[in-house]
This record gives structure tokens, sequence and C-alpha cells, in this order.
């Protein structure tokens, strides 16, 4: 049996359903057993704006998208005009008829720079600036078209179900497009019905009327369209696969680890997580009462963090999410919880910057920052995981580590995995381990909250604890907690502070520092979500005889540098793979481990890496072709 | 035991100016706790940062000396997360109207059951007297080197504005009014203020003791005519007693009006005081019905060393 590499994109105006018409193909997909990686891209706007979602299905674990699409469904001009190259021969676009004759200056959100360089290649081939003129050439290219009226679907399904309101809800286009595509690809019809019952399981109506329509437009690709090669009749379903947003991994581990309170200001693209929690607030307790997470919307993300901090010292496990905006606006107090030792969670969904930037759009552009956040010299721990699954765990662990060193951490995700949709494992909830460290339960007479002990670390009383008075300060403090300026006292707690970065390096297993996935004479370093594209670029270079290690960084501060340069011993040249201009993460390592990058990949168009590129690149290094600094573009 | 007041101060120095207002409001606070007998362990005062700051140290409870205007968001997220908590939140007026003016109006809104204090002096003291947002417009304090060029904010009135449920307004050398106003504030339920007038004898050389005092103004037989007055001693009513638009609508404009009186005559006292509207705890609770009983604070979150969450549930909606 051959195997399956598949990719559908579907794409329309902003608030269109093309994220509901991307999750009932994701689902059915998963359902019959595919490995999904969906991934969305949108403007920041609400209504109106172009707005896609590529879904790339595979009969084996995927890790990334990839440059061509196999088939697309569109049900506006302008999706066709901006992806209309990235399908491959053979490949199909279902399209709606009605609009072969639209121009591009009939498009209003085609912005100008797109439009000049669309133009151009349209002036070049001598085609029209119209729909017809694209799809003339992807025709030329072997793409089959599979146009289709999908106002006369509507039309045709209002008679047969005698239901006239039917005619025009233009909102059933997304349906259309996804049971044309899965009925073109010969995807058993069952799996579509029984998913769209799943997902409207609360609205009978809506339910009805969708699966209608689905049933049409499915019956209507299998009887009219011909020619395609491509099929998905479904394979044998890993037994435990869920199919996941971004945003869950770190949601549903804060839930798990026992963070109860989560202060947040909305901000794309981390609001998802605040939102995610609020709507599941209620929480089953194993032998025990309902739990809780409060989750609060502030006035802004300095009263996030502040309230964070406060739960915090209450003995309560505390985080709030955030993006590098509201970051920025956090870190006036990120010193004040690291002279005063306090475990916080900071998750920051990174994207492009600088200041409001790209606002929806990707970008590992935090690191550096996050690693300097805050003025003065503090302990502070910042972690990244490489992707959803990862997450969850990671989110067990890192609520440890600060309550372990009593330090704030900073966990850096990003948009790329916010807004994707994946398949991946259940996650097990009985790895979610719970270390408070040394948060009392009881307090003995004589108590002082910064005693100076063997270890560094002080036992920590909570707010409202019998006996257990202390007092914080944002100034140098005595052991009590009360403001000093004593310069010998001023030495001592300073070193009993930062004396943690080492202990931190100490007491972090090697594993949850940095994962080997094999080392070779050309290895990447890299961080976050890179490690998707990464390892699928390895994979592709693997079938053709060429081994490439990969060393994925995880704790990025304090920085384990020994254990990162016994790990890359043997590689001879070391390639730095992130998503940002100035190769954050390659600087850090500069600094920690004595070796040069040899060469920098780096994404900055705020889209996602794919492995197609990746492998483009790594492939140019290998044949020594490449760039010192090779630069990606893919992506509209 | 009842606890005496003794039992609120700490020994640690204290080094405001000699005559500052200050020790006025934090003997009248040791005072009120006593008078209360709140358990000390049971009590968190939260300070913002300049000399008013340096409160919580001064007081044997639990004391969290916070970032300039930040206070009252770490004592708000504190007392969600343990609601049995008594808090109060203490500052300056440039600490909680100057920089910390967004968060002021937003606690407003969210009506936690707690209090916050201003110690209002006019100036900056701690970076040497700087106009803060509480002085007038066109005043000249003695270290000013021209007249302020902002107007000033009205404390009360930008309270009542933004949902403060209990506004009020001591003198600092009033200490047994205050003592009285602090214990109603922090026995009322929602989120209560209380703006102090507090003389800077070093940096506010307008308003001094002298001058609430009203030694200008000598009548003709030598009798001061002191500038403080107080809103109860004139029959004047605070509380909305019941949840109808007119009612509320007449306690907040008669508050709002008193709230402008200034110059010759000062009011003190209880401006308003709303216990219709209910405190963000009680609202959380209306979410989340067991809040109260089972805060964040005190959940447990582990059986044996692990999760005890069960996401199961969950899980099983994200199974394909």
């Amino acid at each position: 049996m051959s195997s399956v590499d598949f990719t559908w994109l579907i794409g329309g105006p902003q608030g269109s359903g093309v994220e509901s018409g991307a999750n009932i193909f994701s689902r059915v997909c998963a359902e019959m057993g595919y490995q999904v990686f969906g991934k969305r891209e949108f403007y920041s706007n609400i209504k109106g704006e172009h707005s896609y979602f590529t879904v790339r299905i595979a009969d084996k674990k995927i890790h990334s998208n990839v440059n061509d699409v196999t088939l697309m469904a569109s049900f506006d001009a302008e999706t066709i005009f901006r992806h209309y190259e990235e399908v491959i021969p053979g490949g199909g676009i279902i399209y709606d008829a009605d609009l072969e004759d639209t121009t591009t200056d009939k498009v209003h959100t085609l912005d100008a720079p797109f439009k000049e360089r669309l133009h151009k290649e349209l002036e070049s081939k001598n085609k029209p600036f119209s729909i017809a003129g694209v799809l003339e050439i992807a025709k030329e290219k072997g793409v089959l078209l599979y146009p289709v009226s999908f106002k006369s679907i509507l039309e045709a399904l209002a008679e047969e179900t005698e239901n006239p309101r039917l005619k025009g809800l233009i909102r059933m286009f997304n349906v259309i497009g996804v049971s044309l595509s899965l009925g073109l690809v010969n995807m058993p019809p069952d799996s579509l019905q029984k998913t769209i019952g799943t997902i409207f399981s609360k609205k009978k109506e809506i339910a009805k009327i969708n699966q209608q329509t689905a049933n049409y437009s499915y019956n209507y690709a299998t009887a009219k369209f011909e020619n395609f090669n491509h099929t998905l009749i479904g394979t044998q379903k890993e037994p435990g696969t869920l199919l996941v947003q971004g945003f869950q991994g770190t949601a549903l581990g804060k839930m798990a680890c026992g963070c109860r309170i989560q202060p947040y200001y909305p901000i794309t693209p981390a609001s998802d997580e605040s939102v995610f929690l609020e709507s599941n607030e209620i929480l089953e307790i194993i032998d025990d009462r309902p739990g809780s997470t409060a989750v609060i919307q502030t006035e802004d993300e300095i009263c996030a963090m502040g309230m964070t901090i406060g739960s915090a010292l209450t003995g309560t496990r505390s985080a709030t999410c955030t993006s590098g905006p509201g970051f920025a606006l956090m870190t006036e107090m990120l010193g004040w919880a690291g002279i005063n030792e306090v475990p916080v969670v900071i998750t920051n969904y990174q994207r492009s910057g600088p200041s409001t930037g790209l606002p929806t759009r990707h970008g590992q552009d935090d690191l550096l920052f996050s690693v300097f956040a805050g003025h003065g010299d503090f302990p502070k721990i910042v972690y990244a995981s490489g992707d959803v699954e990862e997450s969850f765990y990671d989110t067990g662990n890192i609520f440890n580590y600060a309550d372990v060193f009593q330090v704030p951490v900073i966990h850096l995700m990003d948009k790329f995995i916010a807004s994707s949709v994946v398949t991946c494992k259940r996650f097990d909830q009985s790895k979610i381990s719970i270390n408070r460290g040394k948060l009392l339960d009881k307090v003995e007479d004589g108590y002082e909250r910064f005693a100076f002990t063997d270890d560094g670390i002080s036992p920590r009383s909570r707010l409202g604890m019998d006996n257990g008075i202390f007092w914080d300060t944002g100034d140098e403090s005595d052991e009590k907690g009360h403001i000093t300026e004593d310069p010998i006292l001023r030495v001592k707690m300073m070193d009993k502070r930062m004396s943690r970065l080492d202990l931190i390096l100490k007491e972090i297993p090697d594993t949850e520092k940095a994962v080997s996935f094999g080392v070779a004479d050309y290895t990447i370093i890299s961080w976050g979500s890179a490690k998707g594209p990464i390892l699928d670029a390895i994979e592709m270079l693997k079938k053709e005889g060429i081994s490439i290690g990969f060393i994925q960084l995880k704790l990025l501060h304090p920085f384990p540098g020994d254990y990162v340069s016994s790990l890359l011993k043997d590689a001879k040249t070391i390639i730095d793979v992130e998503a940002n201009h100035s190769a954050q993460m390659g600087k850090i390592f500069k600094q920690n481990v004595n070796r040069e990058i040899d060469y920098s990949i780096l994404k900055y168009t705020g889209r996602a890496m794919t492995s197609t590129e990746v492998y483009d690149s790594l492939k140019k290094i290998v044949e020594n072709k490449a760039d010192k600094r090779e630069v990606l573009m893919h992506g509209a | 035991m009842a606890l005496k007041m003794a039992d609120y101060k700490t020994d640690v120095h204290n080094d405001w100016c000699p005559g500052c207002g200050d020790f006025g409001i934090v003997n009248a606070i040791q005072m009120a706790l006593a008078e209360m007998g709140l358990e000390r362990d049971k009590t968190a005062i939260f300070s913002g940062i300049g000399c008013s700051g340096k409160t919580s140290h001064y007081i044997n409870t639990y004391g969290v000396h916070t970032p300039h205007g930040r206070v009252l968001t770490f004592a708000q997220g504190a007392k969600i997360a343990n609601p049995e908590m008594t808090v109060v939140a203490v500052g300056g007026d440039g600490d909680g109207l100057g920089i910390g003016a967004g968060h002021f109006v937003a606690a407003g809104r969210r009506n936690v059951n707690m209090t916050y204090i201003i110690f209002d002096n006019g100036v900056y003291g701690l970076t040497k007297g700087q106009a803060s947002p509480t002085l007038k417009l066109g005043e000249q304090t003695k270290s000013l080197p021209s007249p302020n060029t902002n107007y000033n904010v009205n404390p009360i009135g930008l309270a009542v504005a933004s949902g403060f449920t209990f506004v009020a307004r001591g003198y600092s050398y009033d200490v047994r009014h205050l003592k009285d106003l602090i214990v109603q504030a922090v026995n009322h339920k929602g989120l209560s203020f209380l703006d102090v007038l507090q003389p800077c004898p070093t940096y506010n050389d307008l308003n001094t003791r002298d001058w609430y005092a009203g030694t200008d103004l000598m009548d003709e037989a030598q009798k001061r005519h002191s500038r403080i007055y107080k809103l109860e001693e004139h029959g004047y009513d605070p509380v909305v007693h019941y949840n109808e638009e007119s009612e509320i609508n007449e306690k907040l404009t008669q508050s709002l009006i008193k709230s402008l009186e200034w110059g010759n005559k000062i009011p003190t006292g209880v401006f308003y005081k709303n216990e219709i509207i209910t405190p963000y705890t009680v609202r959380l609770r209306d979410k989340i019905p067991n809040y109260l009983e089972n805060p964040p604070a005190k959940q447990n979150i582990a059986k044996n060393g692990f999760s005890n969450t069960d996401i199961t549930q969950i899980l099983d909606s994200l199974e394909v």
C-alpha cells in the first residue's frame, strides 16, 4: 500500500466558516485513522480578510506542513489568487464556477504588494488578471480543475429538501467545500455524517441542515468529478488518539498540575488558552469535592501579573498567559517575583514583533527578551516546548520547577503551536507529578521567610497560614522580609538567590534540559515549534541517505552549556534553525558553548516553517551551496 | 487572649519624618485591627511605593510591599485566591491615582471585598516633593520650581464613579475618627476606599496641619475654624438603602457633590455606601458554586505526589 501524504487547503474571508470547515475535515480524517497536522493563518481582522487552513493528512506520524497542496477547496476568489501556485500537478482545485470572470481589481482585500507580484506573474505568462487567468496557469501545470456553482448546489438542495431557506444560506459554503473535497477523495461518507453530528450535537436542527448539505455535495462530487488520483479511504486508527488545538496542551497541563488561578488580559494568540480554561473552570477531583480554576480577566497585563503573584503568595499554583506585547508589560513585576522568590508561571504564546508587529502571525521572537526580562539580577527559568503534546507534560514539570526553586518560570510557546490542530497521543495525566518543594503545611515558631539554608532555598509559608507571618518587599530585605540596605546582608541575599541558577542546572534532569534526536556531522540545534518542520525535513533527507542530527533545546535559561556542549561533541557542522531575524538562540548558544554556529536557517515572514523549505536549506548546506544565513519565505 | 494594639506593631525602626501624618494612619490601622480583634495571621497589609509603602513593615501581620502603583493588583489576587483573609491595601495618592489610576478604576468595577487606604498629601515625598495627582492646578508647594500645571484628581469622585461601594475620607490627625472609619471600611461587604488627608510636613507647605486646623481662619474672637468637618454630624446619610435607581442615583449624586467641597470646608466621614452591589467573590461563587468553601488557596491538588485532577472527560471529548 502506497503511503498517504495529502495536503488540503481551504480558504475564504474571515468569518465565513473556514475554521469550522477545517475542523470538520480534520476530524473526519482523524476519525478515519489518519494523522493530521492542520494550521490556521489569519489576518488581524474580524470579518472579510483572507484566512486559510492547511490540513496535512498522512498515514504515519507527521510534525509539520509542507509546501505542496494536493487539493484546494475555495469558495471565494481571493483564495484562488493567493494559493493557486501551491497546488501540485495532479492535484485539484475545487472552486465556485460563478467566480471565473472575477478580476483582481474586484477583490478589495488583495493588498498592493501581493497584487503587484501576481500581475507580474500573469503578465509574464500572458494571462488575464482574473480567476480564469490563474486557473489556466494551474491547468497548464497539470492541476485538475473542479468548477461547481455553490449557489446552484444550494438551490438544488433547497428544492430536494423542500426547504427554500437553504437557497440563500451562503454560510453553508464551507460545508459544501468540505463535502465536495471528501467526495472527490472517496472518503467513506458515514464518517462525514457522524462528524457533523458530533460537532453540532447540541444543535439538532443545524446538524440536520449541515448533514443534508454534506450528503448532497458529497454525492455531487462522486457523480460529477473525475480523474482525481488521490484517495483517502481511511487507515488503521491508533487507539488513544486526540485531535487537539495547539493551546489545549498548556491549558490541560495547568488543570492537571493544579494551577488554580489564571488572571489574563486578552491578546492574540494567547487568549484562547485562558478562554478554554474558563470554559472548563469546574474541575473533577479524584476522591474529593470539585475543584476550580479562577480565570480572571484583568484591565491589563500589569494587573494580570500582579494578581498572579498575589495569588501565588497564598500558596496557590498561579499562572498567567500572554504574548510578547503583554509580556513586555509584565516584566515590571518579574523582578519583584524574583527578589521575593515567588513561584509563578508565565505562558508566552509568542508572535511576530516588535511592537504590535504581525499580531496574528508566528514568530519565535521573545527568547532574548525573556532571558533578559526585568531589571537587575534575579534567577528565573525560561523553558520552551516543541509541540502541543510536549507542552502538556512540560507544563506539569515547570510548575514543579517554580515551586522547587521558588522562581518565576517563563514558558515559551508560540502562534504556530497555538493555531495548529493536530492528532497526538492521548495525554497521560498519571504522569503529572506534583512537587511543591519547600512549601510548608505547618509553621514552627520563629519562622523567617528568607532564612539562609544550605541549598539557598528557604521554607515557604503562605499568606493566611497560622504562625507563618512574613513580609515581602521589592526592596532588598533581611531574613524576615523587612527592608535592608546593609551592604553585607545585600551580598548574602543576592548570592543566595543567584545560587539558584546553578542549582537549577544541577537538579533538572538532562532529559528535560534538551532532547537529542541523534547527532551527525551536520547537526541542527533549535528550540520550540521549529522542532516539527525539522523532524520531518530530517526524515525526508534520511530517505536520500543523508543523515542530519538534531538537538532540541528546552531549558534556555539558565542555559545548560556543558550538557549541550557534550551532546554536540561529535558534530562537525552546527546549524541553528529558528523563526526570528537575529538567530536569538544562536546568540545564547555562543555565550554558553564555546563553539561557532556554522549556518542559520531563519524565518521571519510571520508564517511557520514548512518541512519542505527546511529540507531545501539543509540540502543546500550539505551540498555546500547554502548561504551562512538561509532565510525562508514560503507561505501566503 | 484578646490582642492589643501593641500586638500589631513590629520592632522595625520607623523612618518617617518627625510630624509626618503617616504616623496617625498607621496608629489608626493598628487600633482598628485591635478593636476588631483580627487574627494577625489571617490579615495582610499590602502597600505600594513611597513613604506610605513602608506601612506594611510596621504592622505585625502578613505584609506585602509591592511595586509602584500595583498594590491593588497584588491585593486582589491574594484575596481572590484566599477569600478568608482580611486584606487592606495602602499607598500614596501618586501611587494609587497617578501610576496606579487604571488599577484604581478597574478595582472599583470588580468590587473585591477588601479595603484600600490612600495616604493623600499632594506630593511625592520620597523623590523630594514633586506634585502628585491631588495637588491643585496652579499651587506651588515648596520644592516645586514652578506652579503645578495639572488639574487635580478628585479621589472621592473617582472612587464613586469607578464603582467602589464604600467611599470615605479621614484625617490623619483625627486618629479616633480615622480608626472608626477603618473599622467600617473593613467590615463593609465589598471594596471600600478611604481617602486620608495626610499633611507632609517636609514638602507640602500649603496643606499643613495648621492649614487643616484653620489657624488662618481666626475670627474676631481669635477662635479657630477648622476646615475639617464630619459629614455624620450634619445629618448626611451615605447609605443606599434599597435597590432602586432613584435611590442609587440620589446617593451617588450627593456624594459627588460633597466630594467637590474644598477650601474652607472639607468634609470627612462616609460619602457613599452601597452593599446591594455584589462583591467579586460572590460573583465568582455564582459561577463556581463551591468557590467560597474551596477557594484556590485551599484546594488539594495532589494525591501521593501525583495529580488528583481528573481531566478524563475533556480528553474523551477530544479523542477521535
